[in-house]
C-alpha cells in the first residue's frame, strides 16, 4: 500500500535523533520512581526484586571482604535492564514530544474579542483567551487569531489553518452549512466572522492536540489491559516456579543463592514485552499523528485495526468529485469532429467542472484547437431552469445540456416536432446504463449526439479495495446516486456493496445493522448530518473541514480532510497490535534458552549430572548466569526500533500473515536467545568477567 | 520395541479417533435436549426425577446460578460421602466388618471422590465396606464425572451461544449426562467385564488354602459396576488396592484394551460435541490433533523408556525392557499405554506400579499431568482446561494477525484472559508449592520410599497428581499420614474447583457477547498451524514452568542412572 503519497506534516525523527535520545537517558533514571513504574507491573517487579538483590550486595560488602565481582555484576545488569526498559518508553515519548512543541509554538497568547451583549454584534470587550467559556460569543477580523473553538453563527472569512493541519493554503469558513467550524489557534485572513466558542479553556483542539502527542493523557488501551492481564499472570507463575527452588535445593543437599535465583526469575519474567509495551503504545499514536490523524483515544486506534467494514463516500473518496465528459456519441449523420466542434463551442465559457471537463476531453481525444471567441458569441449560462447552456455565435444556436431540455429546444428551433433519432435514445440509454450522465448537444434544431459525462473512478481505488478485501475488510459505497448508477460505479471501483440515494438515516441503519451482527464499522464524515453515523460507527473519522458537530461525533480527526485515509488508518491500528503481539510471542519464547542457560548453571553444583542440560556449553555456571541477565536486558534495546517503528502489515490474509509471524517472532524467538547468550557467554569468558 | 507394540497402539489411536464423531453427535443431541434412540426408556425416568426434585426442565441459568447450583451439589456430595465413610461400622453391606474410617483419611477421601480424583490413601479391600464402595464412592464416581462433563458443555455453550444470558441449567444437564451418557454405556461395559471374569457380588470375602497350605482371604465384591465407571468417568479409584494390576480388577488383555478405551472415550469425544455445536466440527478436530500430537509423543518416550530399561538392569542380564512393577500378563506396551493413558486423561487408575517406571518413562505421567491434564483429560476437565489454554494462545498469537484475537467469533478480551490466567496460575502453585513444603517438612521426609531425586519425584508426584485430580501415584510414598491427606485434599479441592469457577466465568461472558463472522482477517484456528501453535504454547507456557522441578526429580535421575547411579 503506498502510504509514501500521503503528505506527511512532522518531520520524522530518526532513531538515533540525538535531541530525542540525550534527554530520554535522564529520562530514564527520572522514571526509576517506583510510583512511575507502579503502572507498569512487570517493570515494577523487576524494579523490586533489583533493588533487593542490591540491598544484598551492600549487605556482602560490608560483611564479607569476598570477590563478589559475579553479584555486582548481575546487580549492574538488573540496574541495566530497568533501564533500558525506562529509556524505551522515554524515546517514544521524545519524539512526542518534539512534535508537541513544536505545536506549542504556534500558539502564543491570544487575546479575544468577546461580545457584551448576544444583541448587538458591534460591542465586545478584549480578554485573554484563557477566559472564554462556552457559549461565549467573539468577534474575528482579519488579522486575529481565533481564540478557541467554535462554529460561525455570522459571517463568511477565509481562514489559515496553517498551524493545525500545516496546509498554507486559506479554507472558506461561514456560518450554517457544513463549513462553520473553526479552530482555536487559527487565523483569519480576510473579512469578520461571529464565533460561538464551544470548547472550556484548556480542552480546545489544540490543546488535546499537544497532551495526545505527548502522550501525557494516555490510557491503556482495552487490548493492552488485556495483555498486561497476561504478562501480570506469567509474573505470578514464575514466581511460584522460582520461589520453590531453595526448598527443592535444600532437599537435594544444596543451596542457590537469592542472586541467582533473581536472575533467573527476571529472565523469565516477560520483560522484554513489558519493557516495550508503553513504547508501542505511544508509537502507534504518534505515527497516526505523523499521518495528520488525530485520535481522540488509543481505544479509537486499536477499533480501527479490528474494523469488519469501511463505509465509504463515494464522491471524493471512490472518485474524483466531479463528473468528466469521457466521449461523444454522435448521432448518425455528424461527424465526430463536428460534434467536438460544437461541444467545444457549447463549452467555451463553461467554467464548471464539467464544462471545463469537456473541453480538455474534446481536445485530447479529437484533436480540436480552442480558439478565441468569435466577437458576435453570446454565452448562454446555465440555469435551473433551462438546463441547458451553450453559445449563439449569429444564427447558430449550440446548446448542451439535459436530454428532455436539448429535445425540446430542438422542437422549438425546428418549430416542428423532430423526430428523435433512434440511435440518440439508444445511445442516451446506455449511458445511464452504465452509470453515467448524458448530456444532449444539439445546433438549432438538428440533435448532434450525446457527451458521455462520467463518474471516474479514482485510478487506484481498485486496487485499494482488493487489498482491503485480503485483509477481511468489507468496503461500501454510500451515495446520493440512484441504485442503477451507484451500481455501476460500485462494480467498476470494486466495492463490496453500496448504499444509493443515501440519507443520514440510512447510514445508521446500515452500522446497525452491520454491528448487530458483531462486525466493526469505520467510517468517513465530514457534514453534520454524518454526525449522528459518525457517533454510531466504532472509528468515526471526521474531516477537519468538516463541522463542528461532526467533530464532536467522531473519534478521529483527518487534519488533511482525506477519506481514502480510512485505510492507512486501520492499517495503523493492525501495526499497533501486530507489534505487541509479536514481541509478546517473543518475549515467551525466550524463556526456552534462558532456562536452559540457568537451570544447569543453578543445580550442577550439587547435581552435575545436570551438566547435560547445559546443551549451549556455556563455560561457567557463572558466565552462563551472567549472559542470560544480558541478553536479557540488551534485547530490549535492540527491539526499541522495531517498538518504535513497528511490525509491517501486509494485505496477505490472516493466514499468510500469521504463519510469516510466527516463524520470525516465534521460532526466531525460540532460536535467536541460544545464538545470543552462547555469543555473549563467549565475550564474557574472553573478558575473564565470569 | 516391537511391531506387536505400536500395533497395539495404532489400533488403539484408531479405535478413539472412529469413536469420537458417533459418541459425539449422540452427546451432542443428549445436550441439545434432542430425543434419543434411548429416549422411550429413559424420558419417563428423566421426568420423574425432575418432578421429584421441583426441577423446572425449561428454565435455563446464568453462569453464577449454574456454579453455585454445581457447589451445593458437592457440598452435599463431601458431607454424604464423609458421613458413610466415618459411620462405615455400623451400616450394612460390611460383610468384611470394616470399622469406621479416620477423620483426616475420610477427608481425604471424600474430597478425592467428589472431585474425581480418586486419590486412594488407603486399599480398598482392606478399608471399605461394600456399601461405601457402592453408595459413597459409586455414586461419586458417577456424579464428579457427569458435573465434569456438563462444566464442558457450558463452557462450549459460551462459545456457541451468542447475545445470551443464560448457559443451561445445572439439574437438568447432570441428570441427562448421568441417564443418557454415564449408564447407557456402563451398565453393558459392566456385563462385559463380568464375562471377562470381573466379580459382581454382595457376598463375602472368600478363604481359600493355597498348595502350601497357607489360609488366604481373597477378596471380592461389587467390583464390576465400580470399574465400568472409573474408567468411563476417568475416575480411576480401585476396587482393590493395586487398582487395574488386580486380577480381579483386569482380568484379561481384553478388558485391559477395552478399560483404555474407555478412558479416552468422552474425553476425545467432547471435542467433537465443541466443533459440532460451535457450527464446524474442524474446530473439534484440531483440538483432538493438538491433543495427539501431545499423546504420541509422550507415548514414545514412555514406550522408548521402558522397552530399553536400565543400564543397572542391562548389567545383571535382566535386558528386555524394565519390567520392574509390571504385570507380566500386560507386559512393556501395554503398561506403557495405560500409564500414559491414565495420566493423559484425568484417570488415575493404573495397572502397574508407576513408581518402578524407568526415570524418563515416569516423568511423561507428570508432565501430562502438569500441563493441566489437557491431553484429551478428565472427562470435561480436559475440554475446558484445553479451552483455556486456547483462550491464551489465540491472545497471544492471536494479536499477530492485527486484530483483536477472536475464537469461535468471540473476541478474546481483558475479562477472559484474566480468568483463564488465574484458573491456570493456580496449577502451578498447587504442584511446587506444596512439594515445596513437604520438601523441608521433616515429618513428611521420612514417608518417601526412596532417597534422592526419586523421592522428590514421589512427593511432587503426589501434589501434580491430587491438583490435577488424577489420583496415580509414586507409591512408594506413605501418605496416610495428617500431613499428606490434609494438604493433598487442599490440592485436590484448588485443582478442582480454582479452575472450574473462572471457566464458568468465561462461559458466561462469551455467551453473552455477540458472535463476530469470520472474513479473510480472522485469526484461522481450524488448520495445521494453529495445532502446532497450540501445542507450542502448552509446552512452554504449561510447561516450561515445571522445567527446574523436573530437572531435579526425573532428569538428574536419569543423567545418573545413564552414569550407573541409583538412589
Amino acid at each position: 500500500m503506498e502510504t509514501s503519497k500521503l503528505r506527511k506534516r512532522m518531520p520524522v525523527n530518526t532513531l538515533l535523533d540525538p535531541s530525542v535520545v540525550i534527554p530520554a537517558i535522564g529520562q530514564a533514571f527520572v522514571k526509576l520512581n517506583p510510583r512511575t513504574l507502579a503502572k507498569n507491573p512487570v517493570m515494577f517487579v523487576l524494579e523490586m526484586v533489583t533493588l533487593l538483590t542490591t540491598v544484598l550486595l551492600v549487605r556482602d560488602l560490608m560483611t564479607t571482604g569476598q570477590a563478589i565481582l559475579f553479584e555486582f555484576q548481575i546487580v549492574v545488569w538488573l540496574w541495566f535492564t530497568v533501564l533500558f526498559a525506562n529509556f524505551a518508553e522515554a524515546v517514544a515519548e521524545g519524539r512526542g514530544k518534539a512534535q508537541a512543541d513544536a505545536l506549542r509554538k504556534t500558539r502564543t497568547e491570544t487575546r479575544a474579542k468577546r461580545i457584551l451583549s448576544p444583541d448587538n454584534y458591534e460591542l465586545y470587550e478584549g480578554v485573554s483567551a484563557e477566559d472564554l467559556e462556552t457559549g461565549d460569543l467573539v468577534v474575528c477580523t482579519a488579522g486575529d487569531i481565533i481564540p478557541g473553538d467554535g462554529d460561525v453563527i455570522e459571517g463568511i472569512a477565509s481562514v489559515n489553518e496553517a498551524a493545525i493541519t500545516g496546509e498554507s493554503a486559506p479554507v472558506i469558513r461561514e456560518s450554517g452549512g457544513d463549513r462553520s467550524a473553526v479552530t482555536g489557534g487559527t487565523t483569519v485572513i480576510s473579512d469578520r466572522i461571529i464565533v460561538r466558542i464551544t470548547s472550556s479553556p484548556g480542552s480546545s483542539f489544540l490543546d488535546r492536540m499537544i497532551k495526545l502527542v505527548e502522550g501525557a493523557e494516555r490510557q491503556k488501551t482495552p487490548n493492552e489491559i488485556a495483555l498486561n492481564i497476561l504478562l501480570v499472570g506469567l509474573t505470578i507463575i514464575f514466581v511460584f516456579a522460582t520461589a520453590t527452588i531453595p526448598s527443592y535445593a535444600a532437599y537435594a543437599g544444596g543451596a542457590v543463592s537469592v542472586v541467582v535465583l533473581v536472575a533467573l526469575f527476571v529472565t523469565l519474567i516477560p520483560t522484554t514485552i513489558g519493557a516495550l509495551l508503553s513504547a508501542i503504545g505511544i508509537a502507534g499514536m504518534d505515527r497516526l499523528v505523523r499521518f495528520n490523524v488525530l485520535a481522540t483515544s488509543g481505544r479509537a486506534v486499536e477499533a480501527a485495526g479490528d474494523v469488519d467494514t469501511l463505509l465509504l463516500d463515494k464522491t471524493g473518496t471512490v472518485t474524483f468529485g466531479n463528473r468528466q465528459a469521457t466521449e461523444i456519441i454522435v448521432v448518425p449523420g455528424v461527424g465526430e469532429r463536428e460534434a467536438a466542434e460544437a461541444a467545444l463551442l457549447a463549452s467555451d465559457a463553461d467554467e464548471t467542472a464539467e464544462g471545463r471537463s469537456i473541453i480538455a476531453m474534446v481536445q485530447e481525444k479529437y484533436d480540436v484547437r480552442r480558439q478565441a471567441a468569435s466577437a458576435n458569441a453570446r454565452f448562454i449560462e446555465f440555469s435551473a431552469m433551462t438546463r441547458l447552456s451553450g453559445v449563439d455565435i449569429g444564427d447558430r444556436k449550440l446548446r448542451k445540456g439535459a436530454v428532455d431540455s436539448v429535445l425540446n429546444f430542438a422542437r422549438e428551433q425546428a418549430g416542428q416536432d423532430v423526430a428523435e433519432p433512434p440511435a440518440f435514445r439508444a445511445a442516451v440509454d446506455k449511458i445511464a446504463r452504465s452509470g453515467g450522465t448524458p448530456l444532449g448537444l444539439v445546433q438549432n434544431g438538428r440533435l448532434l449526439g450525446v457527451i458521455h459525462l462520467k463518474d471516474v473512478v479514482k485510478p487506484d481505488v481498485k486496487e485499494r479495495f482488493a487489498a482491503l478485501r485480503r485483509m477481511g475488510i468489507k468496503t461500501v459505497m454510500i451515495t446520493g446516486d440512484n441504485p442503477v448508477t451507484a451500481a455501476a460505479i460500485a462494480s467498476e471501483a470494486g466495492v463490496d456493496d453500496f448504499i444509493a440515494q443515501a440519507t443520514p438515516e440510512d447510514k445508521l441503519r446500515y452500522i446497525r445493522s452491520e454491528q448487530s451482527h458483531g462486525r466493526l464499522i469505520a467510517m468517513a464524515g465530514d457534514g453534520t448530518n454524518d454526525a449522528p453515523a459518525l457517533a454510531q460507527a466504532d472509528v468515526g473519522v471526521t474531516m477537519q473541514s468538516g463541522t463542528q458537530a461532526a467533530r464532536e461525533a467522531g473519534n478521529m480527526v483527518d487534519l488533511d480532510s482525506n477519506p481514502t485515509k480510512l485505510i492507512e488508518i486501520v492499517e495503523i491500528g493492525k501495526q499497533l497490535l501486530m507489534t505487541r503481539g509479536a514481541l509478546t510471542t517473543f518475549s515467551i519464547a525466550n524463556d526456552v534458552a534462558k532456562y536452559f542457560a540457568i537451570i544447569p548453571a543453578m543445580f550442577v553444583a550439587f547435581y552435575p549430572q545436570l551438566q547435560v542440560l547445559n546443551i549451549m556449553h556455556l563455560s561457567t555456571p557463572q558466565s552462563a548466569i551472567l549472559s542470560a541477565i544480558i541478553f536479557n536486558a540488551l534485547i530490549i534495546i535492540a527491539l526499541i526500533p522495531l517498538a518504535l517503528k513497528g511490525v509491517k502489515y501486509r494485505p496477505i490474509g490472516a493466514a499468510a500473515l500469521l504463519r510469516r509471524n510466527l516463524l520470525i517472532y516465534g521460532i526466531g524467538g525460540i532460536i535467536l536467545p541460544f545464538v545470543g547468550i552462547k555469543a555473549i557467554d563467549l565475550a564474557v569468558t574472553g573478558l575473564h568477567l565470569a | 520395541m516391537t511391531v506387536i507394540g505400536w500395533i497395539q497402539i495404532l489400533l488403539f489411536c484408531a479405535i478413539i479417533l472412529a469413536i469420537t464423531p458417533v459418541l459425539g453427535a449422540y452427546m451432542t443431541r443428549v445436550f441439545s435436549g434432542q430425543r434419543t434412540f434411548l429416549s422411550p426408556i429413559l424420558r419417563p425416568v428423566e421426568l420423574t426425577l425432575y418432578w421429584a426434585g421441583g426441577v423446572e426442565e425449561k428454565s435455563e441459568q446464568g453462569w453464577l446460578r449454574y456454579t453455585v447450583g454445581m457447589l451445593l451439589f458437592h457440598v452435599g456430595g463431601f458431607v454424604i460421602l464423609y458421613a458413610l465413610l466415618r459411620l462405615q461400622g455400623v451400616l450394612p453391606f460390611n460383610p468384611a466388618g470394616q470399622s469406621a474410617v479416620a477423620p483426616d483419611l475420610s477427608f481425604n477421601t471424600a474430597i478425592s471422590f467428589i472431585t474425581n480424583t480418586n486419590w486412594q490413601n488407603y486399599g480398598g479391600e482392606t478399608t471399605m465396606s461394600y456399601l461405601v464402595q457402592m453408595l459413597a464412592l459409586t455414586q461419586q464416581n458417577f456424579l464428579s464425572a457427569a458435573t465434569g462433563i456438563v462444566l464442558a458443555m457450558v463452557l462450549i455453550r459460551g462459545f456457541a451461544r451468542a447475545s445470551a444470558r443464560t448457559i443451561g441449567n445445572f439439574w437438568v444437564d447432570v441428570t441427562r449426562c448421568t441417564l443418557y451418557v454415564l449408564l447407557p454405556v456402563c451398565v453393558p461395559l459392566a456385563l462385559f467385564l463380568v464375562w471377562q471374569g470381573m466379580p459382581q457380588t454382595l457376598g463375602p470375602y472368600i478363604d481359600a488354602t493355597t498348595l502350601e497350605g497357607v489360609k488366604q482371604t481373597i477378596a471380592v465384591g461389587p467390583v464390576a459396576s465400580q470399574v465400568a465407571i472409573k474408567m468411563l468417568g476417568t475416575n480411576g479409584g480401585g476396587f482393590f488396592n493395586t487398582n487395574a494390576a488386580h486380577p480381579f480388577e483386569n482380568p484379561t488383555a481384553l478388558s485391559n484394551f477395552l478399560q483404555i478405551i474407555a478412558i479416552f472415550a468422552i474425553g476425545a469425544a467432547l471435542t467433537n460435541v465443541f466443533g459440532r455445536m460451535v457450527g464446524n466440527q474442524r474446530q473439534g478436530w484440531v483440538l483432538l490433533a493438538a491433543m495427539g500430537v501431545l499423546f504420541i509423543a509422550g507415548i514414545l518416550v514412555t514406550y522408548w523408556a521402558e522397552a530399553n530399561g536400565t543400564n543397572t538392569l542391562n548389567a545383571l542380564g535382566l535386558t528386555g525392557g524394565n519390567m520392574e512393577g509390571k504385570e507380566v500378563r500386560f507386559g512393556i506396551v501395554a503398561s506403557a499405554l495405560f500409564a500414559v493413558i491414565t495420566t493423559a486423561a484425568s484417570c488415575g487408575a493404573v495397572n502397574a506400579m508407576h513408581d518402578s517406571l524407568t526415570a524418563l518413562g515416569g516423568m511423561i505421567p507428570l508432565i501430562n499431568m502438569q500441563l493441566g491434564e489437557v491431553i484429551v483429560g478428565g472427562v470435561g476437565a480436559g475440554l475446558y482446561g484445553m479451552l483455556l489454554f486456547v483462550i491464551i494462545t489465540v491472545f497471544v498469537a492471536g494479536l499477530m494477525v492485527g486484530r483483536t484475537p477472536e475464537y469461535i467469533g468471540k473476541k478474546i478480551e481483558a475479562k477472559e484472559v484474566k480468568m483463564a490466567m488465574l484458573a491456570i496460575l493456580v496449577l502451578p502453585l498447587m504442584y511446587l508449592g506444596w512439594t515445596a513444603v513437604a520438601a523441608v517438612n521433616p515429618q513428611a521426609l521420612p514417608q518417601l520410599g526412596n532417597a534422592g531425586p526419586h523421592g522428590f519425584s514421589e512427593m511432587l508426584y503426589l501434589y501434580t497428581s491430587s491438583t490435577a485430580n488424577n489420583g496415580s501415584a509414586f507409591g512408594g510414598i506413605t501418605a496416610n499420614t495428617l500431613f499428606f491427606n490434609i494438604t493433598g485434599a487442599v490440592a485436590m479441592f484448588i485443582g478442582r474447583f480454582w479452575v472450574i469457577i473462572p471457566a464458568m466465568a468465561i462461559a458466561g461472558t462469551l455467551a453473552a457477547k455477540k458472535s463476530v463472522p469470520p472474513s479473510l482477517g480472522t485469526f484461522p484456528t481450524t488448520g495445521s498451524l494453529f495445532v502446532g501453535l497450540l501445542v507450542g504454547v502448552i509446552l512452554i507456557v504449561g510447561g516450561l514452568t515445571f522445567f527446574p522441578a523436573l530437572a531435579l526429580g526425573p532428569l538428574v535421575e536419569q543423567f545418573a542412572m545413564t552414569a550407573g547411579a541409583v538412589f
